[in-house]
Order: C-alpha cells, then sequence, then structure tokens
C-alpha cells in the first residue's frame, strides 16, 4: 500500500473522478478518497494511463471537492475478507460491516471480480431441488447449481414468493437445507426489514449472509455487490463445501447503476441507453454460479429483475433470460385475481429441468406430465380468448372443458398458501387430478402405462 | 506470415479490453505479448507510433509503463492431429489440459500449446508420392487415425510447396518431428510436420467453388423436411430467449450426417458446452456407429470469459472447420450465437469511440457478417476431392424482434433460415421452428434428392403441407374470433389436418429416444401418413359423413403417436400402419354407405 495521497483532482462529476498527476496505477485497482471532512470513501480505477486514472467512486461524488479531496492508491485489487464467520452477517455493497459488529478478520482475502470458471472444469447441474412451490416444481423444476431468475413487476408479490423459496427449499433426499446469500440491491428499507423478518423468524439467520445496498443508499456501490456478494458465496460453496443459495433482488437496479456509470463515462449507448457490454458485464455475475468437478459444493442463484413498465423485452429481462438458464415470470393478471404465488406459466421456463427429474430423481411421469399440463394451458388461453368475445355459453363442449380445466389449474395448480410446502409427489398427483378431467384419448403426450398408473379413469 | 524480430515498447494506457501501447512498426492483426502476466492481444489499429491492442485477457491490475513485445505473427491455429474430441477456449488454447493445469479457474498469461507435443501418431506416408514429386498446397502427404472414425489427412501447408525431398516411412511420429523435407521455389529447404500453424482472419485456400449436390440431413422433420439446408450453405437459427436455438443446435450437432461437427459457443452459457461434453460421448452417431464426441470438436468461450476472444472464437473454428474441408470432409460448423459476436464487435467499437450506426453497431457490421458467412461452402480442395463447410449460426435477436441489425443483416446472407416462435415455445411445441416466417432457397435443389433417394413425390407432398397449414392459420383467426362453430364440416378437417401434422410430424422430442432422430423415410413415411388421413377424412365428409365422427376415430391418435412409437428402422411397419388406417376408412366409407340406404 502506498501512503503517498494526491491532490490532483481535475474533475469530479456522476460518482467519477479523474486524478492527474498520478503513478502507473493499476486498472481495477482500489482507491481510498478523503474529502474535505476527513470522511473517507472507497473508489477503483477504471482507466489508467501515464497521466491520469479515472476512478468509479462507490459513495458517489456528492459533497467533494476539487481542492480539498485526497486520493491514495492502495496497490491492491477491491478484495473482501472471507471466514466461516461470515454467516449471519450484514455487510454493505463492498463487504463492510453494515451491523455495527467488527469487520472478518481473516488471512483468506481474495479479489472481487473473480475469474472466469473454466468450462471444462463444470459439471452438469442435475439434482432436484425441492421448493415446494407447484409451478416451479412440476413444471419449472430448479436444479443445484442453476441460475433461475424471477422476472417480476413492481408491486407484485416477488420478495414473498423468493422468501418462501428460500424457507422452503431442499434437495429430496437431504435433510441440510442452503446456506443463503442475499444480495439486496437498491431495495426500500421496508423490503429489506420484510426479508430480515422473515428469516430471523424461520430460524435461518444463522445461515444467512446479507450484503445491503438501500434505495438511498449510493448507486455506485451496486456495481461492486453481487461481485462481493458472489466472492462470499464462492468461499462458501467451493471453500467450505456448502450448497450456497444467492438471492440477488433487484438486478434492474444494478443495470441501472451500470448505465448512470456508463453514461458520466462517455461510453456509446446501445439500447435505451444501456451501454453495449451490459450483456458481458450481466454475464460475469450469472455465470459465477454452478457446479464444480470434484467439489462438494455449488451456487444456485435466483435474481429477481423487475421489468420496467411489465415489458419482458425491455433490455434487462431480454439479456437477462439470454443468459440464466430460464426464468419464472410473474404476472399482474394472477396477482389482480388474488392468486398466490401469481406464476405465469407459458413463459416461465427451466432449461436445466429435463436432467433433474423422471424416474431417478422425482417420479417416470413427471416429465411427461408437465409437457401435457403445458400443451392443455396452452389450448386453454385460447378458450378463454374466445370466451371473452363470444361469452362462455356459446362455446362448443371441448372448449368449455379446456375453460374448466384452466380455471381449476389457476385455482388448484397454482394457488397455494404462503406456508404451504408441497412434495413433488402432492404436486404431481394434483397435476393427475386436473388431467383427469380429459378422457385418455385427448392425452397424447403422456404415455399409455401413465395413464393406467396415474388417470383417475384408469384407477376407479 | 511476418517473420520479424520480437520488439518491446510500453503500455500507455488501459480502457477495459482496450490496451493503448507505445510501439511502433507493429502490424494490424498482430499478435502482442502484455504486461509482465504476458497477457495476449492483438493489434487492431494504427495510430503514429502507438498502436491500439484488444486484450484477449481480463486487464486487471495492468499498469502503464508495463512492457508490451510484439510477436511478429497474426492469431494463428495449430492444425493437425489431437483436435477432435476436444474443448478450446476463444484463442484455441486446451481448457482440459488448462483444467488439469491451472484448477477451476481459467488463469491469466498461461499459454499451453494448443496441440499435446507428447502424443505419438501412427503415420502411413501417401504411397503414391516419390521423391521429386511436386507438392501443391493442400496435396495429401499422408495419414494418421485421429479418432476411431476419422482419418486425419495430412497436407501440404499452403505456404510450404515445391519439390518433396525426403517423407519418412511408416511410424510413430510427434508432432514436432519432422515427417518429410521439400525445397520450395525459393530455393530453401524446409522441413513437413504433422501440424502446421494457419492464420484465423485469412480464409484458406481451394481450388475452385463447387455447387451443393446433397442436403445436409439433421433427423429434424421441420429442418429436412420443410426447410432443408445443404451441404456447403449457410443458415441461421434466430428466437428470443427460451424458444430453444441451443436444442436446435445441439439437435443438428447430434444427429446430421456432417463428417465433422465443430460446435462453437461464443458468449453463451457455461453449463451448455458441458451438457454437450457430458451427453456427446454417452450417444451413439446414427451414421457410424460410433462416440459421437469422436468428430466433434468444441470452441468455448462463454458469456463470462472475455470479450475480445469471443470475436475471436468465430474466426477459430471456421479456421479448423476450412482444415477438414480441406482434407475432403464435409463439416458441420454451428456458430451459437453470432449476435454475441456482433455485440463484441460493438463493445470494442464503442471504446474506440467509432461512430455507431445502428443500435450502437459499427457500419462494418453487415460486411464483416457477410465475410464470415462466406466461408462456407463446398468446394474442390487442393488434393482430397471435394469437402464442404455448413455454417448454421444461431441469432439471439434482443426482444424476439427480427428486424434489427444482426438478424436483418444475416437474413440477406444465408439461404436457409430457420425462425423460431415464442408463441410456439410457450406452448411446448417444439422444435418451435416457426412454418411461416422460416424459408430455404434449396427446395428445388433439395428435392432432386430426396426425388432420387426417397421418393419422386416430396416436393409435391411437402408443398401441400405447407398449403394446409397456411389455410389453418388463416382458420384459426376466424375460430378465435368466432368459434369453431362457425366453420363448415370441410373447413372444420383442414383444421384437423392441420393439427395432425403440427403433433405428428412437426414437433418432435429431442428427450424421446425414439423420436429424437428421423430417418429421411421416416420423415417422408409420416408426411404421407398424415396427408393420406387429411384426404381420405376430405372424401368422407365429401360424401356427408360427419366430421365430429371421423375426429373420434381412434385411429387419428395412433397416427399422431407413430412418431414415437416405431424407430428409423421400422419404416416397414409404419407403411403396415398406413395400409390399416386406409381399411379403417374403408370400413366408415362403407358403415356410412349402409346407414345412407337404410335412412333411404
Amino acid at each position: 500500500m502506498s501512503a503517498k495521497e494526491y491532490r490532483t483532482v481535475a474533475s469530479a462529476r456522476g460518482g467519477l473522478l479523474l486524478v492527474k498527476q498520478v503513478p502507473r496505477v493499476a486498472f481495477g485497482d482500489r482507491v481510498m478518497i478523503r474529502d474535505h471532512r476527513g470522511r473517507q470513501r472507497n473508489g477503483q480505477v477504471i482507466r489508467s494511463s501515464r497521466s491520469e486514472a479515472l476512478i468509479q467512486v462507490f459513495e458517489g461524488t456528492d459533497d467533494l471537492d476539487l481542492e480539498t479531496t485526497w486520493v491514495r492508491f492502495m496497490d491492491q485489487p477491491l478484495e473482501i475478507s472471507l471466514s466461516p464467520e461470515l454467516l449471519g452477517r450484514v455487510f454493505n455493497g463492498i463487504g463492510e460491516p453494515r451491523d455495527n459488529r467488527p469487520p472478518i478478520v481473516s488471512n483468506v482475502r481474495r479479489n472481487v471480480s473473480g475469474s472466469a470458471i473454466n468450462p471444462a472444469a463444470r459439471t452438469y447441474p442435475r439434482e432436484f431441488i425441492q421448493t415446494g412451490i407447484s409451478t416451479i416444481d412440476g413444471l419449472n423444476a430448479l436444479v443445484r447449481g442453476q441460475k433461475l431468475p424471477i422476472f417480476s413487476g413492481s408491486g407484485l408479490p416477488h420478495n414473498r414468493i423468493t422468501a418462501q423459496i428460500v424457507r422452503q427449499a431442499r434437495l429430496m433426499d437431504e435433510e441440510s437445507g442452503f446456506s443463503v446469500v442475499f444480495a439486496a440491491l437498491g431495495v426500500s428499507h421496508s423490503d429489506a426489514r420484510f426479508f430480515e423478518e422473515d428469516f430471523a423468524s424461520s430460524g435461518v439467520l444463522g445461515n444467512v449472509v446479507m450484503f445491503i445496498n438501500l434505495a438511498d443508499d449510493p448507486p455506485v456501490e451496486r456495481l461492486a455487490l453481487p461481485r462481493v456478494a458472489l466472492t462470499a458465496a464462492e468461499y462458501l460453496a467451493f471453500d467450505l463445501d456448502r450448497h450456497v443459495l444467492v438471492v440477488m433482488t433487484d438486478m434492474t437496479n444494478y443495470a441501472e447503476a451500470l448505465r448512470e456509470v456508463s453514461t458520466a463515462k462517455g461510453d456509446v449507448p446501445s439500447r435505451k441507453g444501456y451501454p453495449g457490454y451490459l450483456y458481458s458485464d450481466l454475464a460475469e455475475i450469472y455465470e459465477r454460479s454452478g457446479r464444480i468437478r470434484d467439489r462438494h459444493g455449488s451456487i444456485t442463484l435466483m435474481p429477481v429483475v423487475t421489468m420496467p413498465s411489465d415489458d419482458i423485452t425491455h433490455p434487462i429481462p431480454d439479456l437477462t433470460g439470454y443468459i440464466t438458464e430460464g426464468q419464472i415470470v410473474l404476472s399482474r393478471e394472477l396477482h389482480n385475481q388474488g392468486v398466490y404465488p401469481p406464476i405465469h406459466i407459458l413463459p416461465s421456463l427451466s432449461r436445466l429441468m429435463k436432467d433433474g427429474i423422471g424416474k431417478d430423481d422425482t417420479r417416470e411421469d413427471h416429465p411427461r406430465v408437465a409437457s401435457q399440463l403445458y400443451a392443455l394451458y396452452a389450448r386453454a388461453q385460447e378458450a378463454r380468448n374466445l370466451a371473452s368475445i363470444i361469452g362462455a355459453d356459446e362455446l362448443s363442449e371441448r372448449d368449455r372443458r379446456y375453460l374448466e380445466f384452466a380455471d381449476a389449474f389457476d385455482l388448484q395448480f397454482v394457488t397455494q398458501g404462503e406456508d404451504e410446502d408441497r412434495s413433488i409427489i402432492e404436486t404431481l398427483n394434483l397435476a393427475w387430478e386436473l388431467l383427469s378431467h380429459f378422457p385418455n384419448d385427448a392425452l397424447s403426450r403422456v404415455s399409455e402405462t401413465d395413464i393406467a398408473k396415474y388417470h383417475h379413469s384408469g384407477k376407479k | 506470415m511476418m517473420n520479424t524480430p520480437p520488439r518491446s515498447g510500453v503500455i500507455r494506457e488501459i480502457n477495459g479490453p482496450i490496451v493503448t501501447i507505445l510501439l511502433p512498426g507493429l502490424r494490424n492483426g498482430e499478435q502482442v505479448e502484455i504486461g509482465r502476466l504476458g497477457l495476449v492481444g492483438e493489434v487492431i489499429a494504427l495510430d503514429g507510433e502507438e498502436a491500439i491492442v484488444q486484450a484477449y485477457e481480463s486487464t486487471e491490475g495492468l499498469r502503464p509503463e508495463e512492457p508490451v513485445a510484439g510477436l511478429g505473427w497474426p492469431l494463428s491455429v495449430e492444425l493437425g492431429p489431437g483436435l477432435l474430441g476436444g474443448i478450446f477456449d476463444g484463442i484455441q488454447r486446451p481448457l482440459e489440459k488448462i483444467f488439469l493445469q491451472a484448477g477451476d479457474h481459467i488463469p491469466r498469461g498461461l499459454n499451453l500449446p494448443s496441440l499435446d507435443r507428447e502424443r505419438s501418431w501412427h503415420f502411413v506416408p501417401d504411397p503414391k508420392l516419390q521423391i521429386g514429386a511436386e507438392l501443391t498446397t493442400g496435396m495429401r502427404l499422408g495419414t494418421v487415425q485421429e479418432t476411431n472414425t476419422i482419418e486425419h489427412r495430412i497436407l501440404v501447408p499452403p505456404n510450404r510447396f515445391g519439390s518433396l525431398l525426403e517423407l519418412a516411412p511408416e511410424g510413430e511420429y510427434q508432432l514436432e518431428q519432422p515427417i518429410g523435407r521439400v525445397r520450395t521455389p525459393d530455393g530453401r529447404t524446409r522441413k513437413l510436420k504433422l501440424f502446421h500453424r494457419w492464420p484465423v482472419r485469412i480464409p484458406r485456400p481451394y481450388r475452385s467453388r463447387d455447387h451443393g449436390s446433397a442436403p445436409l440431413i439433421t433427423g429434424q422433420r421441420i429442418l429436412d423436411t420443410f426447410f432443408p439446408l445443404m451441404k456447403g450453405s449457410k443458415g441461421a437459427v434466430p428466437g428470443p430467449f427460451g424458444a430453444g436455438k441451443t436444442m436446435v443446435q445441439q439437435q443438428i450437432a447430434r444427429w446430421s450426417n456432417a463428417d465433422i461437427v465443430i460446435y462453437v459457443g461464443c458468449g453463451e452459457r457455461g453449463n451448455e458446452l458441458v451438457d454437450v461434453l457430458e451427453s456427446f460421448p454417452k450417444l451413439q452417431d446414427p451414421y457410424t456407429g460410433r462416440d459421437l464426441m469422436e468428430r466433434t470438436l468444441l470452441v468455448a468461450n462463454t458469456s463470462n470469459m472475455p470479450v475480445v476472444a469471443r470475436e475471436a472464437s468465430i474466426y477459430v473454428g471456421l479456421t479448423l472447420a476450412e482444415y477438414y474441408r480441406d482434407q475432403g470432409y464435409d463439416v458441420l460448423m454451428l456458430a451459437d450465437s453470432t449476435s454475441r459476436w456482433a455485440e463484441a464487435l460493438r463493445e470494442v467499437s464503442g471504446r474506440l469511440g467509432q461512430m455507431p450506426v445502428e443500435e450502437g453497431y459499427p457500419a462494418y457490421l453487415a460486411s464483416r457478417l457477410a465475410a464470415v458467412y462466406e466461408r462456407a461452402g463446398r468446394v474442390e480442395t487442393g488434393g482430397c476431392g471435394k469437402g464442404s463447410v455448413t455454417l448454421v449460426g444461431a441469432v439471439s435477436p434482443p426482444g424476439g424482434d427480427f428486424s434489427e441489425p444482426v438478424t436483418a443483416h444475416t437474413k440477406e446472407i444465408i439461404q436457409t433460415f430457420w425462425a423460431l416462435s415464442k408463441d410456439l415455445a410457450d406452448a411446448r411445441h417444439y422444435p418451435a421452428v416457426d412454418w411461416v416466417g422460416s424459408f430455404s432457397e434449396h427446395v428445388h435443389t433439395a428435392a432432386e434428392w430426396w426425388h432420387r433417394e426417397v421418393d419422386a413425390s416430396w416436393e409435391k407432398w411437402r408443398g401441400e403441407a405447407l398449403a394446409l397449414l397456411a389455410r389453418d392459420a388463416e382458420l384459426s383467426r376466424i375460430v378465435n374470433l368466432v368459434g369453431s362453430e362457425a366453420l363448415s364440416s370441410a373447413q372444420r378437417w383442414e383444421l384437423e389436418g392441420a393439427a395432425l401434422i403440427k403433433e405428428g410430424l412437426l414437433q418432435q422430442s429431442a428427450l424421446d429416444p425414439v423420436d429424437t432422430f428421423a430417418s429421411p423415410e421416416k420423415q417422408f413415411l409420416l408426411l404421407n401418413l398424415m396427408l393420406t388421413i387429411y384426404h381420405k377424412g376430405a372424401e368422407l365428409i365429401e360424401l356427408g359423413v360427419p366430421v365430429q365422427e371421423l375426429m373420434e376415430l381412434p385411429l387419428l391418435t395412433r397416427a399422431r403417436r407413430a412418431k414415437q412409437v416405431y424407430n428409423s428402422q421400422q419404416t416397414d411397419k409404419l407403411r403396415e400402419l398406413l395400409v390399416e388406417i386406409l381399411g379403417e376408412f374403408e370400413q366408415v366409407r362403407l358403415e356410412y354407405a349402409k346407414f345412407e340406404e337404410h335412412a333411404r
């Protein structure tokens, strides 16, 4: 660490400091900034040349002046200290304690940028996680090591759903649950309190590390927070062999902060003003989840993305969907009808489901049942549309059956209590109850053996 | 190639992956070693004494004034035995070896040779070659059995032609051991080895272009039967996320009748490549019965790997593909996704402050894209007969909007367009290839093959099925407004016919062991079956048989399930099913005639 402080700030705006006449500072290095009142801020070098360095200040550049701002180059990358003591603690976006307790002391320090996992070192995720939510387990199953975001909208109950998943998620054959890394990006005070209380009341708090940046905290800090949180998650998973569930809410705030800084830097904007590297930047975060060969632990990632104006084609959900292994989409329409959890199955998808379900993992009929429910529900939507034009009474008998099925599906299969933890077998049996609304020959995606075994007409 | 002694200079500025260096005398495209870590980079612009370099590795921790050195050659790949079955990164570093040496994460500045130097190969010289023979580019020197299925032909490198002075006898050789000597026209004597290097941005030479003559059979019904792609041509698979682009590409990689498959994961998910790596060795090539990995090669630049190497990965893949083409093979290259490649171009151009044109993309996007796709083709090689490179690129349009620049420019260049639809995917209709938005310019050429190899009525049936699907789209609009009751019996039967085609033919499950691959003959028989049912039913409706009665016939469900019941070898069973179904229709006709008589 260099003890020398520089007072050669040439400009300060939009969270960025330009410092002149600096030594050869390394790209990505950590910086300490002292303002005119002697308070400290943290920064990182984002451009470095022979004569000047551009610094992004995590606490923002408000209230800084050019004359009495002191800059010290720390000669080290942005790192955090790691130890098993992390669990049960609360930190800010750059890993400083937020819970009035002392900082973590450890000789394990890691660079938060991480480095790419060698694809040849990965192993394919295939262990089914039971979340206890039928629409997820039955139709969009999550597996250990997957990255599966929740696409939500403002005012939709994504917090309650994530909290429920955190409480209920477990593997079929293991009693021990997950260690949780909770990353809050620009969330409101009340949302943060909701999670804290929920973790406390369900008794998982001792197994949770929280990294919190609130809505009124400086936005630049949000750029470091997911990386800091994932560095902690990697430590828990690959050093301490734990299964880690990382919840990140809300990635939209992260992308907004990235846009803010990139605009201030003068980067060429691409769609809606977001920088062209938004995809790579998000990928650097999301791709840190997964399973690694010969390692016991794993990182399962559930980011929450609120879609601006419920628009799934907005760059943030759009690029997220291209990187993640599926998405769980919440619907305002279902929410307004009082359905909880309002998961809209048609645009929802889990890409890794195929290898985590079936005979040896859940039950042999699972893949076909899921496919059949999808086919029927998609067809039923057509009947619903038609009914809204010509009225339900005018429908053919066939269409009316679809309509009844869709209503039953929303009410019995999708709807469940916030504390209702359905086993996958319960979920599949419930599915067969609904499939039994239809005669055998209307079910072309399930096999004849399935029908004989599970269809109610076959049973009774 | 450039051969100048290494020169050294210093770093001026670091801005993400773009590094400005002070080093005169470099060439555009030259490889550079950056900083104390020795990161690899490539010169992309020259300005006075300064050069702008794009780094293939993360530049974190680099400082101004650190040393840089020009290496004197452009980005090149090693071409020789030992490529197949492997996984390489965007600049052809061997990822499996890196994993063994460096662990879970990819370290920086680690430069391992792409091909194994220790391994010996059994070289068999070409018996026709005599000492003193005039060697020309691409001529065959001999062979090495690379995998059980693939014979690797050792070629005269493009820059080593001349008269043959010496050729090694049959035996075991390592890559660095010479297998011969040649006197080049400039009078120098040069060694020949089992491998050589080639710069990735320069297309490899060939004798002449040739036209494609056979379709690439992928075993996927909607692709082969409806929108064929010829060997040596170029296709694109655009689709919004979740529409199944990767699944379609993986299915093609698994089941197509190419000799060699090169799968380039360009800016995509790490787990998808692992899926290929873990599943292919367990699958059998339907044509040779061998382990699929023996003909497959992966180039991986996952989305979290450095963006500049992403741009290079496509060229690396193409050069490897051309190398096997030059050995006389039909090579298929899959690029997933070309949009990420285009975005890498955009990112670099943005950092250079170049004027953006559409959506931030640089003005040269269209010309670069065209140049990439033009490297596909069927050619007369230098000495191994005909070979081809078929290029299929996935496109990931933002928001699923096909009018965005990458999709729009791609559409102008390619010949087969497999458009994926979100609506079909939402209903879990897979593969979600949309028959309205897709096209193939090769239907007539492909028809010659189908008529010769399978059945002379292929083109007619194909056209009829598409026409039925088009009428279905029209009628569905009416149904969505007023319900199916408003349609005539014949129209309702048309809807049923289209549903049969969609469910019994177009939908194909990649997860079902029987359905995942369909031989051309099975494809044709299913097409024939569905349309025959439709025709027979239409005749009966003409006679006055109520449509409701037809729709309740159990044979419809049997026809729908036929694809999963009979595999590609059981085509006789499919023929029997057709005869049986014709009989059932005849039965209905007779019963109805009897009933009519009674009524009279």
